[in-house]
């Protein structure tokens, strides 16, 4: 309750909320505002924005352009969080076992890690949909394979510290099995700054699906903002329009994604939050 | 065959090549001087023409190699290394009288035995379209140096089209006779009879050609030099000829989306002619082989459910025509007189119902992939239009990106069920429309080939014999004939007519004369 209570008092934090909450329920509310699909040619092609009908314009085929933006808030939301719960869910595993275990068990999983990390994320990206074929779930797990490698070695990082408490030493010698050990004694006591990094991975996770599909590398089934931009770059000296405004989505989104997770930060890490507390 | 059976006999346009045209050559009118810079996108591996036929090696190809024949627009042939040619009354003996002193840029000269090792030997070994109209060639002579006899084991009507840069450029016999043609050392340095040669080839940056000084034709090439510029990216293209750093575009240089505009500036003039000989033919391919597209009604269907009058503006920025059948209105042996199919939803779901195929609780009636060709925007738009256009029907598309080998590879293996293709016409029907349709031309694995699976005997028949027919009047009778099934059965749902855009320089005469337009050789070309 503190933690919120703090979260609700942080400026910045408070503001990418808010953002946060609009983007959502646009993305909720997409097919109550738009019924059509966002593929829909509905209009005339290259109409400027407010006009009749079309309140961001239209595109290159008569696409209604605020259509692609609230279905495309769906797509990016959808894509960020999943990939991100692929990135953690591999993160926190290959983390908890390097941590607790140490040693040998550690060595490799670190190793394993720092491949990972030596690869250029977005080139790996890249490589993995053109590989697999791009649909949602290869762009998913794609996403996932370059996003987890911080995750584990944060995870990695608060095992290491928590192993030797006495609480969890403790446990140890009541005979606890490993598994109980780590979820029950571990796992929450790590989980603070794992929420912090999920959450910016979220963000990027939203960057890295959008220039994919910026790249035609996308889902071509789905209607998302990279797409929209990728698409419309061509024609960005007759219709400005068609790549500004999901432009400025992907900057609001990412940019209040970052700001949550910034509240977050400071109001889940106790020194940080008790500074924030006292001021 | 005395002369006079001749006369009667021979094509009107070979007869035109003999009396109309005069021994020696007029000087062609132009200034002399200037270079011409120009774009090659993207860069071609090799400049030989006979061993690469990718459009880049044959744009830049064509100044550096000549074939016996030019077309004009209707493709009719005109006089090339050839000044004159006779067709025997049986029409399997072609005979080809050379203009004298045409040298190589080595500087040797160019004889009928160089011609005959081009089109007998090298060809039908490197370049697969040449080697299906060269091996119908039984016997080859050279009666004296400057003459070209080819005997043909049957007739065959295209014979007097395969004489253009692009499809029979000719060769020194001294330089690859004997030698493993594509590993010559030679290919580097492109030695050809055309009115440019090779100065300096800079990997990545440009191709400079200078002018042939043994050029056969009196006072060309007009131009001292041209310059090839390699510019990958599509904005810069159109940049440099806005700027003027360019005075000739060609192909996609200018993409669709920027040809309305650049259309407008002053300092330059844009045509779409000079691909009547390509007449790209775009469709949308449907896989005979699979239910429910094994349907003639769901095929009509699907054709009358998209607007392609829309989709030529929209997607196409309206370069081009709405395509009416297999043939290309551009090219030779077209009937207009096929079924017509309006755009309709009424009548695309009427077909639909009447095949038992009724749309679901969720308005689908059946789901379909459509693989996307990588081959840039316009694929993408234009499979996302025809997604929509056929979704309003209840046909659900879905679909399926890819690379350009994985197309390729799934579309020649027949693993696939809807997609889009581009196909040249090549001037002739029996060259470039009958190869989509007839059964014999069902290979797996060979790209444009029957990959539809369409199979009809009668077109089969049809198609055989106009290839063979030796009027044009029965050609035209056999070819009206199979158009008009063809257009009934819908095999390919045909789309576009691509044009392209040429943009030259309001300064460059003489750019754009013949069928083949860009890849023409430019030995008339001049500023001024």
């Amino acid at each position: 309750m503190d933690t919120l209570k703090a979260f609700l008092r942080h400026p910045t934090g408070m503001i990418g909320l808010v953002i946060l909450v609009a983007v959502l329920a646009l993305a909720a509310a997409a097919p109550v505002l738009f019924p059509d699909s966002p593929w829909d040619m509905v209009g005339a092609p290259f109409q400027p924005p407010l006009s009749e009908g079309l309140l961001l314009g239209s595109d290159m085929l008569g696409r209604d352009v605020a259509a692609g933006i609230a279905y495309g808030a769906r797509v990016s939301l959808m894509i960020g969080i999943a990939a991100t719960l692929a990135a953690v869910l591999i993160g926190v595993v290959i983390g908890a076992v390097a941590g607790y275990f140490g040693d040998k068990v550690d060595d490799a999983m670190m190793r394993l890690t720092e491949l990972f990390q030596t690869i250029p994320g977005f080139i790996l990206a890249i490589l993995l949909v053109a590989t697999l074929g791009p649909t949602l779930t290869h762009v998913v797990v794609a996403i996932g394979a370059v996003s987890w490698p911080p995750v584990a070695r944060l995870t990695r990082a608060e095992f290491l510290r928590l192993r030797g408490r006495e609480f969890v030493q403790a446990a140890v010698c009541q005979g606890q099995p490993p598994l109980v050990v780590v979820l029950r004694h571990i796992l929450p006591n790590a989980l603070s700054p794992i929420i912090v990094t999920g959450s910016l991975t979220i963000a990027t996770s939203i960057l890295i699906e959008s220039a994919l599909s910026f790249m035609g590398l996308g889902d071509p089934n789905l209607m998302s903002w990279g797409f929209m931009i990728g698409a419309s770059r061509t024609v960005i000296r007759q219709a400005w329009w068609m790549s500004v405004f999901p432009g400025i989505a992907i900057l609001l989104t990412v940019l209040a994604i970052n700001l949550v997770g910034e509240g977050l930060n400071d109001t889940l890490n106790p020194r940080v939050a008790r500074k924030v507390r006292a001021a | 065959m005395n002369r006079r059976e001749f006369a009667k006999l021979s094509l009107a346009a070979g007869a035109m090549g003999i009396t109309g045209f005069p021994l020696g050559i007029t000087r062609s009118a132009g200034q002399a001087g200037g270079t011409l810079n120009t774009i090659i996108q993207p860069e071609p591996p090799i400049l030989v023409t006979a061993l690469n036929q990718q459009q880049p090696t044959l744009t830049l190809g064509g100044k550096i190699y000549e074939s016996l024949l030019r077309y004009d627009f209707d493709l009719k042939p005109l006089p090339g290394l050839a000044q004159s040619w006779e067709v025997s009354e049986d029409r399997k003996t072609y005979t080809f009288k050379l203009y004298p002193n045409i040298t190589f840029h080595d500087g040797t000269p160019l004889t009928a035995d160089d011609v005959i090792f081009s089109v007998t030997k090298l060809l039908p070994e490197t370049h697969a379209r040449a080697r299906g109209i060269f091996v119908r060639v039984e016997s080859a002579e050279a009666p004296d140096p400057l003459t070209v006899v080819f005997k043909l084991k049957t007739p065959f009507a295209p014979f007097l089209g395969a004489f253009d840069c692009t499809t029979a450029p000719i060769v020194p016999k001294h330089i690859y006779e004997g030698t493993d043609y594509r590993k010559n050392p030679a290919n580097q340095k492109a030695i050809g009879c055309g009115p440019f040669k090779l100065k300096e080839w800079v990997r990545g940056s440009h191709v400079h050609l200078v002018k042939h000084e043994g050029y056969y034709r009196p006072g060309e090439p007009h131009l001292d030099e041209i310059i090839y510029r390699v510019i990958p990216d599509a904005a810069s293209r159109s940049v440099a000829l806005e700027q003027g750093t360019v005075q000739l575009t060609q192909w996609s240089d200018v993409e669709a989306f920027d040809v309305q505009r650049l259309a407008q500036l002053p300092n330059v003039s844009m045509t779409t002619k000079g691909y009547e000989l390509f007449a790209p033919h775009q469709w949308l391919e449907l896989n005979n082989r699979i239910a429910p597209m094994n349907d003639k009604r769901f095929r009509q269907a699907v054709m009358s459910a998209i607007d392609r009058k829309a989709l030529l503006q929209r997607v196409y920025f309206g370069l081009g025509k709405v395509a009416t059948g297999p043939v290309s209105s551009k090219t030779r042996f077209y009937e207009k007189d096929v079924k017509q199919y309006e755009y309709s939803l009424d009548k695309a779901k009427a077909l639909l119902d009447d095949m038992g195929l009724k749309p679901g609780p969720d308005g689908k009636r059946v789901s379909i992939p459509y693989l996307v060709p990588p081959y840039g925007e316009i694929y993408q738009r234009a499979a996302e239009f025809i997604r929509q256009s056929l979704g309003r029907v209840g046909i659900d598309v879905q679909l399926q990106g890819t690379d350009i080998a994985g197309w390729a590879e799934k579309c020649g293996n027949w693993d696939f069920s809807m997609t889009m293709n581009l196909v040249y016409q090549l001037g002739d029907p029996a060259i470039g429309v009958s190869r989509t349709y007839i059964s014999s031309n069902i290979r797996k694995g060979v790209l444009f080939s029957n990959t539809a699976g369409y199979s009809n005997p009668e077109v089969d028949r049809l198609f055989e014999e106009a290839a063979v027919a030796t009027s044009d009047d029965k050609r035209q009778e056999l070819y009206s004939a199979v158009q008009k099934i063809l257009v009934e059965d819908v095999p390919i749902v045909w789309l576009i007519e691509q044009d392209y855009p040429n943009f030259t320089d309001k300064r460059l005469k003489n750019v754009i004369t013949t069928a083949i337009g860009v890849h023409e050789t430019f030995g008339a070309v001049s500023f001024g």
